[in-house]
């Protein structure tokens, strides 16, 4: 098994860190993991990507042209990158801040309105938790389980007020990522 | 020690300080500034020096005069500021002290940008500093190779009394990876014999780089060769893939020759021979490997992130016996592996279209 996952989007959403969340899960769970930033002046209010590789194997290459899946959280991130995406790979939309129409018909294309969820649960900057979980629900490339576990340790005794918000979160996302009907299914 | 998530260049910090750094001056700079940061809170915590210079012709300086002390000391930067450092390797380099050197190499040339690039590679392993000397380049593909290697600079200098590069570049700096750093080495008194650590006793200690005295520099000078022959036939170091059968053999180090080894793999599943050789040590170059496999292969495709500098070395190594192809992105523009598949894919055709070897 390997897969190569892009999260792109505005800094500030969380990007980078849902990332991270997926790099530090691939090594809870023993798998071999590469987490590479954009960085660069255009990461002060501009776009901003990671490139996570999660492989059974030992990774070569931490970049890749094509990417077996997308999570897009703005406009600017899904033109640059349906394009991309393998064939039969997934594409997960920020359905809330995404007006553009996909066109890929080679891809599976799953949205969420994270964003306005987000809002609704309370706290917006949960729109990358519910993105993450969405795409596990997808493709399990690590369980939604050691995910939560990893989360709980990262955001440490210090954010324990967050801790429920971001379990339900990644609980809400996972549902919606079960239920939602693929836009188009692989070829 | 448990294998953790680390970046790049927080490993590199933390393996230095493993490996007993007792002093760390710098400037910052991106896409290294992650490791002065961490030694401007991990070497107060130690008891140990750190220092923010006003300037890299400072901070090597400052490294230049703790090295004189006979304390592990070092320095990190990215390239313009590897420029800037010039002088002091060169007084280092005569002076016959042990430092390490840390470059996180960006795009060049001038003030560039800050995204990875190879381009200094004429730099470190032909010119780091005026007159006739090389300093020894070692580099990492990954975050554990980075610790690995900081580990064996400090080892390398001490035990030639020499420079010693450790060559990553930005998204070595950039990159998390699982890694496991080393135990954390006591600090122990070295070089008594010749460091400047107070004359009380016994006669002074002279360390100089100023020979007025033609046949005195000279003398020094042919000492330095002689040490660095040594060096050069004793610490060539690389490491290869799918080599044995291999009729093309890809030449890459660093993140270059990383992002290569998807490429080979490819081209392997579709049948073409082919094989990768990554050298670790970029001064003194791995050529008895390589002129061994020149005896074997077809030909040689080097792949880099700049317009093509280690491939001087590859055809000095490969004397001719083989054709030496190039592919490379330059300016921080980073290489995927589709692209280098491509150019093996097609400098492969070509192979089979010619009459095999003898």
């Amino acid at each position: 098994m390997q897969e190569e996952i892009i999260f792109a989007g505005f800094g500030g959403q969380g990007v980078l860190f849902a990332g991270q969340l997926l790099a530090y899960t691939a090594l809870a769970e023993g798998k071999h993991v590469t987490w590479i930033p954009s960085y660069g002046p255009e990461m002060r209010g501009g776009t901003a990507n990671c490139t996570v590789v999660v492989s059974d194997e030992p990774i070569g290459s931490p970049v890749t042209k094509h990417p077996s899946i997308a999570v897009v959280f703005n406009n600017p991130s899904l033109e640059k990158y349906e394009e991309l995406v393998k064939p039969g790979g997934l594409l997960v939309v920020n359905q809330s801040l995404i007006t553009i129409e996909t066109h890929r018909t080679d891809i599976t294309i799953v949205r969420i309105p994270a964003t306005a969820l987000a809002s609704e649960m309370g706290d917006v900057r949960l729109t990358n938790m519910l993105l993450f979980s969405a795409m596990l629900a997808q493709r399990p490339v690590v369980s939604l389980e050691t995910a939560q576990e990893v989360l709980l340790e990262k955001l440490g005794a210090r954010k324990a007020e967050m801790h429920a918000l971001n379990l339900a979160a990644l609980a809400r996302g996972w549902e919606l990522g079960r239920e939602a009907t693929p836009a188009s299914e692989s070829a | 020690m448990a294998v953790e998530l680390m970046k790049g260049n927080v490993a590199l910090a933390e393996a230095a300080i493993c490996a007993g750094v007792q002093a760390y001056f710098g400037y910052p700079i991106t896409p290294q500034t992650e490791l002065l940061e961490h030694m401007a809170k991990r070497m107060p915590e130690l008891g140990r020096a750190f220092v923010q210079a006003e300037s890299e012709v400072a901070a090597i300086n400052m490294v230049y005069g703790a090295a004189c002390a006979g304390v592990r000391a070092m320095t990190s930067s990215s390239s313009p500021g590897i420029s800037l450092m010039q002088e002091g390797f060169s007084y280092i380099a005569a002076s016959e002290v042990p430092c390490v050197v840390v470059d996180v190499m960006r795009g060049g040339p001038g003030l560039g940008n800050i995204q990875p690039s190879q381009s200094d590679y004429f730099q470190l392993t032909r010119s780091a500093g005026h007159g006739d000397y090389h300093a020894i380049a070692l580099a990492p593909a990954s975050v554990q190779e980075a610790i690995d290697l900081m580990g064996l600079a400090f080892d390398l200098a001490d035990k030639y009394r020499h420079l010693v590069f450790v060559v990553a570049d930005g998204l070595i700096g950039q990159m998390m990876e699982p890694a496991e750093l080393p135990p954390m080495q006591p600090i122990t008194r070295r070089h008594d014999d010749w460091a400047l650590t107070g004359a009380d006793g016994r006669a002074p200690h002279v360390i100089t780089s100023l020979q007025l005295n033609a046949p005195d520099l000279e003398a020094l000078n042919q000492r330095l060769q002689a040490k660095l022959r040594i060096i050069h036939d004793t610490e060539q170091r690389s490491t290869e893939m799918l080599t044995d059968d291999a009729q093309l053999v890809v030449v890459g180090f660093g993140t270059a020759g990383r992002i290569a080894q998807t490429a080979v793999q490819q081209a392997r599943r579709e049948g073409m021979k082919v094989g990768l050789f990554r050298p670790i040590t970029l001064w003194p170059f791995p050529e008895k490997r390589l002129s061994a496999l020149a005896d074997q292969v077809s030909a040689f495709l080097v792949v880099e992130m700049n317009t093509g500098q280690m491939i001087e070395d590859v055809r000095l190594a490969a004397g001719g016996q083989v054709p030496v192809t190039f592919y490379g992105r330059t300016g921080g523009v980073v290489p995927v592996p589709e692209e280098i598949y491509d150019a093996i894919r097609d400098l492969y055709r070509k192979l089979q279209s010619r009459p095999a070897r003898e």
